[in-house]
């Protein structure tokens, strides 16, 4: 499957994972990766309540959501949702039974192992001064990372690519530097004409 | 009043509701009888329920569903006002259990609707269709909490098939026809319509809707053929087969088709508590019920068999008790229409999604008689060493008063119960012979479920005899619709098992808990035949052993009104075979222990 892919995106397969360089010491704002993540890819009718009844099948059998992203579909009425969560992998096909169940959701798949492109997005904003600046834009410059917004005494990256990439990158700029991060939440699509 | 749809125009037309309507809007033209205006929300939705078909609705009005109590005014559908919400969702539960067909709750907002979620869980956790409709505040006042208001959608997410807040009376027709499809197909289940008064009160022209459009839905109706001929492979191949039918063959009807199965393959047939009714139970193939309380010999043949297939039934913790030990050797064939059921509790070799009877229909011809002569005749012995049995002296038991129920009504008369012992009893003594004569809360366990669903079942079924069976502590607790039983002239009856105690805690207490009682003792409990005497009821009560059949033979003669009888059964006694909660089924207890047992390690 790698050999498929573009050069630039790592699969986030627990491999793959597993050599990322926030294996051993997680920090906060990069995922997480001492839980084994699950890519789940919802297609739903945008209804009222759907994104309630959707979580509650995740927190009812304990598992915790790390990220979520809901956008409008190509069908107008329909949304999709893109979930990426831990939790006890035993149970993981009973709560995807459990999505499909759910009235307002048209499918729901697995998407942790399929070939698949994921992408993800974050802004990242550092407080740097003109010494500290320099190595700032290094390791943006590294991670084709581009300034957003170039303040006296900060800097706003904007980062996008594989979670693995975007945790990488955090990691480096340092958790004591970084004031303010927001992360989209990964989204995936199922590569040729398979779906999502 | 008749509704013409024609040409509506809002500056010209007010509200049916406003006060200032003028007596002839400007402009007005003389229409004669066509008078041009349009329902209300309240008015369409139930022509809706209407054609749906429904005749009773189960209610309890109150302030913002008061648009929807006008419209039944002049409504088909009967109004049964009940004393307790909880009561309505109840004996809408009863109705449907028993007719097969939806019952509807309408009740008002905030605690109206929040006394209805017992009755919502109590219909998910069975897979019931109930449509329960709650009138709610205005739009414009939702999350302001403005009185009377609850989110009571949000409430109710987790104990419901599916639900909506109906913002638009434009949405009502659409809304109510999906809620019934969606109630009623598939594996059933309540749906419930949160209506904000002015969507009820304001002027509705939205056509009626026949057409389903719900993507994220379907039914499966027949199995894959592959899967059916994998199991009638296993069948056939089987040795010591168990049929292990539940509440989803009750749903389809595949009871005869259980029985013709098990027929042509020589297989015992064990039942749920729920699947109870499906599969003639009287049967010389019937091993009767399985699972906690069940009948010793049931758990037997399943401890012991090489093949179990599931139909309609989803191997709940009643059942297999200690899951890492259940049927360790034995093939598993699961049918459900519910594939989110597949593998929950238990992997399945061959799992077939579809209509239980259609499934059974379609499998039936690839059976051949498997060779069960040994097995047959083990079961067998089995049911004559280890039959049900009770004192016969020592005081009146519940045992005795509910066998010789069942000598009265033959699985004729439908069968309501509660929650507790008698309700073991009931399900071990009173065999049911006859689809959707037996009516008990099961998932749920839902105490004061027993005489309300009576009620509901007798509106069902006027022609049939309906008997409630409940405890003294579950009566207690919806015993407010004996006004309801005793205004529409019910001939339901209603044995009390009164032992003066919560008697299935009490039993758990002297058995885990070295008799450690805490919070069973029910005294204080009022006299019950003077208490159903102020509302006006028949009662009667049974004392000794001796008046059991002259008692029940009178109440089930009395057809004027409800009758109820209070058994006075001993106060300690306890039900057996019991298989402690999270025991293997080997662990089964046939017989009082000499000693005290270890703490059951499941939960309940």
């Amino acid at each position: 499957m790698s050999s498929a892919m573009p050069v630039g995106t790592r699969p986030a397969q627990s491999k793959a994972v597993s050599k990322s360089p926030t294996s051993s010491q997680h920090r906060s704002g990069a995922v997480d990766t001492t839980k084994a993540l699950h890519t789940i890819a919802l297609f739903v009718r945008n209804a009222p309540g759907v994104l309630v009844r959707v979580a509650m099948v995740f927190s009812r059998r304990g598992y915790n959501i790390e990220s979520l992203v809901v956008s409008p579909g190509a069908r107008s009425g329909f949304s999709r949702m893109t979930v990426t969560c831990s939790g006890d992998p035993s149970i993981l096909e009973q709560m995807i039974k459990q999505l499909t169940k759910l009235v307002d959701v048209v499918h729901a798949l697995d998407h942790t192992t399929s070939d698949r492109f994921e992408t993800e997005i974050a802004l990242v904003k550092i407080r740097c001064d003109g010494e500290s600046r320099r190595e700032v834009l290094e390791i943006a410059k590294h991670f084709n990372a581009r300034v957003v917004d170039y303040a006296a005494e900060s800097v706003i990256l904007r980062v996008f690519g594989g979670s693995d990439k975007l945790d990488a990158m955090i990691t480096l700029l340092d958790e004591d530097r970084i004031v303010e991060l927001v992360r989209s939440g990964k989204i995936v699509m199922a590569r040729a004409l398979e779906v999502t | 009043m008749s509704y013409f749809r024609i040409q509506y125009d809002h500056s010209r037309n007010p509200l049916r509701f406003s006060e200032h309507r003028p007596a002839h809007p400007p402009g007005h033209i003389e229409m004669d009888e066509m008078e041009a205006e349009l329902p209300t929300g309240a008015e369409k939705l139930i022509q809706c329920l209407e054609r749906e078909g429904v005749e009773y609705i189960f209610g309890y009005s109150g302030g913002a569903a008061m648009p929807l109590f006008d419209a039944l005014v002049d409504s088909e559908i009967k109004l049964i006002l009940v004393r307790h919400e909880q009561g309505a969702s109840h004996m809408a539960d009863g109705y449907a259990r028993a007719s097969g067909k939806p019952g509807v709750v309408l009740v008002t907002s905030g605690p109206g609707a929040t006394n209805v979620v017992t009755g919502l869980l109590t219909s998910h956790m069975d897979s019931v269709p109930v449509i329960v409709l709650t009138g709610q505040t205005v739009t414009s006042m939702l999350g302001k909490d403005g009185f009377q208001e609850a989110d009571v959608t949000g409430i109710t997410y987790g104990v419901v098939k599916h639900s909506y807040l109906v913002k638009d009376a434009a949405d009502i027709p659409r809304t109510t026809r999906e809620a019934f499809h969606i109630a009623t197909t598939g594996r059933p289940g309540p749906v419930l319509l949160d209506l904000p008064k002015d969507v009820t009160q304001g002027p509705c022209d939205a056509p009626f809707v026949d057409e389903i459009d719900l993507p994220g839905y379907s039914v499966p109706s027949n199995g894959d053929p592959q899967a059916i001929s994998e199991a009638a492979e296993i069948l056939n191949a089987s040795r010591r087969p168990v049929l292990y039918v539940g509440h989803g063959a009750v749903i389809s009807d595949a009871g005869k088709a259980v029985v013709r199965l098990a027929e042509k393959l020589r297989a015992p047939i064990v039942n749920t508590l729920l699947g109870k009714g499906a599969a003639d139970e009287t049967h010389p193939l019937h091993l009767g019920m399985l699972g906690m309380h069940g009948t010793a010999y049931a758990n037997k043949a399943v401890d012991a068999c090489d093949c179990i297939m599931a139909i309609g039934a989803r191997w709940d913790d009643r059942i297999t008790s200690k899951l890492d030990e259940f049927c360790l050797d034995a093939a598993k064939i699961h049918i459900d229409i519910d594939p989110s059921e597949f593998g929950k509790m238990v992997e399945p070799d061959v799992a077939i999604t579809g209509d239980a009877r259609l499934v059974l229909d379609e499998l039936i011809p690839q059976i051949q008689p498997a060779d069960t002569k040994e097995w047959l005749e083990q079961c067998d012995t089995w049911r004559q060493r280890y039959p049900l049995k009770y004192a016969k002296q020592g005081g009146l038991r519940a045992q005795h008063v509910l066998d010789r129920l069942n000598a009265l009504t033959e699985g004729q008369a439908i069968i309501a119960t509660d929650v507790g012992q008698h309700q073991m009893w009931a399900a071990q003594f009173c065999l049911s012979t006859t689809n959707r004569h037996w009516i008990s809360s099961g998932g749920a366990g839902t105490m004061g479920f027993g005489f309300p669903a009576a009620l509901g079942a007798q509106f069902a079924c006027p022609d049939k005899k309906v008997w409630a069976v409940v405890g003294d502590g579950g009566f207690q607790m919806t015993q407010a619709e004996l006004a309801t039983s005793q205004i529409h002239k019910l001939p339901t009856k209603c044995l009390i098992i009164n032992n003066n105690y919560l008697g299935m805690v009490r039993q758990w207490q002297e058995l885990f808990f070295e008799n450690r009682l805490s919070g069973v003792d029910l005294v204080g409990n009022p006299d019950f035949v003077k208490l159903a005497q102020a509302y006006g009821v028949k009662a009667l009560r049974i004392r000794r052993p001796s008046d059991v059949d002259r008692i029940l033979a009178e109440a089930h003669a009395y057809d004027e009104g409800p009758c109820i009888v209070v058994a006075e059964v001993v106060k300690e006694d306890n039900v057996f075979p019991m298989i402690p909660s999270g025991a293997p089924l080997s662990a089964m207890i046939i017989e009082k222990p000499k000693g005290p047992l270890a703490k059951p390690t499941g939960s309940t």
